[in-house]
Parts: structure tokens; sequence; C-alpha cells
């Protein structure tokens, strides 16, 4: 979903991270040697001096793949990356995209950040709650579809009131919006 | 009228023109309009004497602290070092979102002027930082710093110019302090994005400790326009002082009736702007007071706003800044204070914790005027509020917590009544002079 003027933005050139999806499988590596991601991640640490400055990054491809960034995925940064694991923790918990917890299919940031909230952005909230299921901001709805959080200013406050589902950022929601937006989450 | 409306005729539309227009997207898209150009004249030309061009342009810095970008560039010399320069993309500042429309509408204008920038300060890799939720704005970067590459426009021998340019996206993760020029460097190096102190300066040791400069998106994408068009061109463009030159994109949001991005040339009557090209507040309200540059800026009654001109020293004589350029607008329907609370629990939630003052001040000015809005404040409620705002100033690594203290007092000094009159104590003294 995009902006005012629409996008044409073809699906091919993915970004290296997608939804969120919570697993409780045992953790199985990512960067194994001679894997598409190993590979990946190769080409990102070409792009710096340092390994430890691939660690956002391969983060992001963490939670790309095992849809959070356990502990057991930090062993494993901390690993590939020559760091401790204390050290990546220490990184993790600084940032608030990295989820530090399985969440839900669907991982829904609502911005309510002054700009917004002039604009109602808390009535959103209220509704998104209501109809997701999920008991309180940051749980899990039962049937493990959603997790509603609130953001701080998205960089779209003309666009009142934004917010981003997953890895897809949608403009302008209005309390009518909310329910044929919510069905069109798996 | 500011994209997303059609853009109204008194705007002007440099950095902006080809917003909506999805053809500017793509390489040949962007080859058609022009671009490219410029890079090819930069890469041919000596650095230093890019370095003079910016100079005499007046372009500065448009990420908020407006330092001019042709000084910043000459402090990088020709050492033999490596340099680093680095696009601040984090756009995340409350009522801020240009940089996002130029990265969403015209990537190549980016990465043209950040090559172009790597150029004039003796870098060869540039990485630009873009904060984690832009995720749009992230492909189409993505999309054209690949087509750029094969192109053979960035790369070992850029334009067959012999020189190497390379650009990275990077993407952050979510933290607004990362916008701040040292944490940027902190977190592209896969850290904490903890401010670093200053000195020593990034132009001595920046990231990586290499000398580095940092520049905001819309700065580095101004740099084509003033290599195709001559710094006098530039210059002329200003409707106020020579100080403030060129177009600025400022972004409008909040209590108005065609929030969007607008482009006019510096110096640009705020009151008509605000009335004429933007539509003034919603039908049947007024203003109540205008933040005009983001939200760390003071807040500006109606009438100072009515009578500023929009550029670096019009808006600091009208009692604001110019900042980022982030106009957010609240009008008498708004309960003021609950909304400056609102910015106090942004700080407090951005704050990175290593300063005593920003780490405590943000968090209790909020529960302050989180506990007045609830209608349990104190008489000594403004006292305390002033007195930590003050110790919030000027006393941290950086400033962020001077950011967090400035709706506060701003607040406090331009709209007391709204303050006192969530204080029962001072509401019964007034009853009390009023009454005698
Ligand atoms: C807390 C904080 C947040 C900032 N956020 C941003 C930002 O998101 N984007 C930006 O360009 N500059 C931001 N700045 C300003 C940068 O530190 C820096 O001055 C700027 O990127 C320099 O670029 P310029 O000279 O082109 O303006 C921020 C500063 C502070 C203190
Ligand atoms: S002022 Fe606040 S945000 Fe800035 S370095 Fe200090 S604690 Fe961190
Ligand atoms: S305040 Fe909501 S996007 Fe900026």
């Amino acid at each position: 979903m995009t902006g005012p003027g629409g996008s044409d933005m073809p699906a091919s050139a993915d970004l290296t991270t997608s939804g969120p999806q919570a697993h409780d499988a045992p953790y199985e590596p990512v960067f194994v040697p001679g894997s598409e991601r190993r590979a990946e991640l190769d080409v990102l640490l070409a792009r710096y001096p340092t390994k430890m400055a691939a660690l956002l990054p391969a983060l992001w491809i963490i939670q790309h793949e095992r849809g959070w960034v356990s502990d057991a995925g930090m062993a494993e940064v901390a690993e590939v990356l020559e760091l401790t694991p204390a050290y990546v923790k220490g990184v993790v918990t600084f940032y608030t995209m990295y989820h530090q917890h399985p969440v839900g299919r669907n991982f829904i940031q609502v911005c309510t950040t002054t700009p917004c909230n002039i604009c109602g952005a808390e009535d959103i909230v209220r509704a998104l709650l209501e109809q997701t299921g999920c008991a309180e901001l940051g749980a899990t709805s039962p049937d493990g579809r959603f997790t509603v959080v609130e953001s701080e200013c998205l960089g779209a406050c003309g666009f009142a009131t934004p917010l981003m589902i997953n890895e897809r950022f949608v403009e302008s929601v209005t309390l009518e919006k909310i329910p044929a937006l919510l069905a069109e989450c798996d | 009228m500011g994209f997303p409306d059609p853009t109204h005729e008194r705007e002007t539309p440099v950095l902006s023109r080809y917003f909506g227009d999805a053809g500017a997207r793509t390489l040949d898209g962007w080859r058609s309009r022009g671009g490219y150009e410029a890079l090819r004249t930069a890469l041919a030309t000596d650095p230093v004497e890019i370095q003079n061009i910016v100079k005499q342009s007046g372009l500065r810095g448009r990420g908020g602290a407006g330092f001019p970008t042709g000084i910043k560039w000459s402090f990088m010399k020709d050492d033999g070092k490596q340099h680093y320069l680095c696009c601040n993309a984090d756009e995340s500042e409350p009522g801020t979102f240009k940089d996002r429309e130029i990265m969403r509408w015209t990537p190549h204008a980016l990465v043209e002027g950040v090559a172009i920038g790597a150029h004039a300060i003796f870098a060869d890799i540039a990485y630009i930082y873009v904060r984690g939720e832009f995720t749009e704005p992230i492909r189409w970067l993505t999309r054209a710093v690949e087509d750029a590459y094969a192109a053979g426009i960035l790369g070992a021998n850029a334009m067959g110019s012999g020189r190497r340019v390379d650009v990275h996206i990077h993407r952050g993760a979510g933290a607004y302090i990362c916008g701040e020029e040292t944490a940027l460097m902190n977190s592209l190096e896969g850290r904490r994005g903890n401010p670093r102190i200053k000195p020593p300066f990034p132009a001595v040791a920046g990231l990586f400790g290499k000398p580095t400069t940092i520049n905001n998106v819309e700065t580095l994408a101004a740099v084509p326009h003033i290599i195709n068009n001559g710094a006098s061109w530039y210059k002329a463009m200003s409707l106020s002082n020579e100080r403030s030159t060129g177009t600025k994109l400022f972004s409008v949001c909040g209590n108005i009736r065609r929030p969007g991005n607008y482009e006019v040339t510096m110096g640009f009557p705020f009151g008509e702007f605000l009335h004429e090209l933007c539509g003034g507040p919603p039908e049947g309200r007024e203003f109540k007071a205008i933040i005009p540059g983001g939200s760390s800026v003071p807040l500006m009654t109606p009438e100072e706003a009515d009578g500023a001109l929009m550029d670096y020293e019009g808006f600091v004589a009208a009692g604001s800044m110019l900042g980022s350029g982030g106009v957010i607008c609240i009008d008498n329907s708004q309960n003021l204070v609950r909304q400056i609370a609102r910015l106090t629990r942004f700080y407090a939630h951005e704050s990175c914790a290593q300063c005593t003052q920003c780490r405590e001040g943000t968090a209790w000015t909020t529960r302050i005027l989180e506990r007045m809005v609830a209608g349990e404040g104190r008489a000594d409620d403004i006292e305390v509020l002033l007195r930590l705002a003050d110790n919030m100033t000027g006393k941290t690594i950086c400033v962020l917590s001077d950011s967090c203290a400035t709706p506060v007092v701003s607040g406090i000094k331009k709209f007391p009544a709204d303050f006192e009159a969530l204080i029962p104590s001072t509401r019964s003294q007034v009853t009390v002079a009023m009454a005698v």
C-alpha cells in the first residue's frame, strides 16, 4: 500500500525482510555455509570495513527468516560476526523494530505522536484493539493473527493516521477503513 | 497546493518538481529529465571547486541545524585518508515527512546528490542511512542504486571518470536518536545508537574513526541543481536575506485543510503560506499554536506565525526556528497541554538514556504533564517544569534533551493560561485576584 499518487513497485525488488511469523520450532541456523542467506551476508560484509557493521542488516535477515530475534538467533549472529552474544543483545534491545518475542502474523504499529494524535490516532488504536481481539497493546490476539502496538512518528504525519502492517505502510487510515484493512490480512 | 495536491502557483518546485510523476523514478526516466548530467560535470571537476560552488550558493543543511553545506564540506581535505559520506535519511522528527517523498519519487535525485557529495569531500564510499520504517522508500532507493551500478554510474569507474563512487543503503531499526549524526555513525558501525561526545568532530574522526561528513537527504538532493544551474542561480532564490537561499520543502500536518509537502523560496511569508497555500485551519476553527520546524522548535502563537518570514533568520526573529521544516498546526479544538505532553512522551521514549538530565528529565516532565492533564495539577507544577527544563538544556551530550524542554518552556511562556487552568490553586488565586 502506498501513499497518494500510488506506486507500482515491482514485487521483485524485495526488502531483506518480510513480515514476522511467530513459531516455536527449535532454532535452525540461518547463515549456514553455502546457503543463500550466507551469500547475502557475504555481500553485506564487503560493504563495510568491519564485521560489526553488518550487525543491523544481519539481524534483519534473522527476523525475516525466523519471525523474531531469539536468544539463539542472537547467538548465531554473534558467532558469524565474531561478537559476543551479550554484545549483540545489547544492540538488539536498543532498537524497537527487532522483535524479542514472537508476535502475531500481522504486526501492526500505529503512530500516535502529536501530529497524528491531533487527528484522532488514539481512536484508531482503540478500534484496532477491539476489532483484532488483542487484549491490550503489545498482546497477540488469541488466534495468533494480530499484535497491535503504538509507535512514535512514522514520518508520514501529513497522512494521518499512518500505520504499518509488517513491512506494508498504510497511510490516511480512518475508522471506516479498518474492517477492510483487517480483512485483507492473512 | 502542496504534494499530494497539485502544485500551488506560488510554490517554486525544484526538488518536488517530479513528485507524483512515476516516470521520474526509473533510471531512463530520470536521465530523460536531465538526470546524472550534474554528476558527470562534477566528476570532471576538482572537489575543492565543487566545495566552493556549494559555498557560494549559500546552501545550508536542511536536517535541522542549518549549517552551511559548502563550509562543512571544506573541512574535508585531500589528505589521502579514507573518507566517508553519510546521508541522513533517518527522518523521524515529528511533523517532518519531506525526505520520504524525495526518496519515493526521485530516488535517483538522491543517489546523484550523494555521489556528487562523496566526490566533493574526497570520499569513495557513501552510506545512506534510512529509518527502518521507510520500507517503500528503501525499495525505490535500492532499485535506483542497483540500476545506477548496472549502468556504470556508480562503482569503480563512475561514469567513466576513473573515480570510484560506492553508495550503500543501510537500514535502521527504529530509533529517532539515530538521526543525530554521531548516533547515526554508531548505529552504522553496528552499535547502540548513542550519540558521541564531541570533539572529536566527524570531520576529524567520524565513521569507523575516519573523516566523515553527514548531510540530510534534502541538502544532498539540492546539490545537482546547483551544479547544473550555478551558484548564483541558487543564491538568487531568496525573498528575504542572502543568508537564506534556495527553496525549502515544508511538510504541513495537524489541524490544517490541505496537509502535504510544499516547496517555497526562502523568505516566503508564513501567514500567506498557512492561510492561502495550505488553506488555513479546518472549517469553523482557529489556529491555537503553530510549530514551524518539527517538534524540537518553540511553539508560535498565531500572531507570531502570521508575521514570520520562512527562513532561518525569519523564524528566529518571530520566536521560533526553521528546524526541519515540519509545520505542525494545532487548532483551538485541542487541549494544548495534552498535546505537549504527548510530545514530551515522544522524547522520553526516544532518549538514549546516557545522560541523567535527559533520561530523568524527559520522563519526569512527561509524568508531571500527564498528571496535570488528568486533573491532578499541583501548585508548584509549573515551577518544577521550568526548573526541570533548565536542567535539561545545554547540559547533555546531544540536544534531544533540550528539544524535550522546548515545547514545555515555549508553551508555558506563550500559552500560560492553558497551563494555569490545570492547577487548582493557581486557578483559585486568579479567581481571588479577580474578586479583589
Ligand atoms: C535528536 C536529533 C535527531 C536528528 N534527526 C535528524 C534526522 O532525522 N534527519 C536529519 O537529516 N538530521 C537529523 N538531525 C540533525 C543531524 O544531527 C545533522 O545535523 C544533520 O543530519 C546534518 O545534515 P545537514 O547539514 O545537511 O542538515 C538530528 C539531530 C538530533 C540532535
Ligand atoms: S541528551 Fe538524551 S538522547 Fe542525547 S545523548 Fe544524552 S541521553 Fe542520549
Ligand atoms: S506524527 Fe504520526 S507519522 Fe509523524
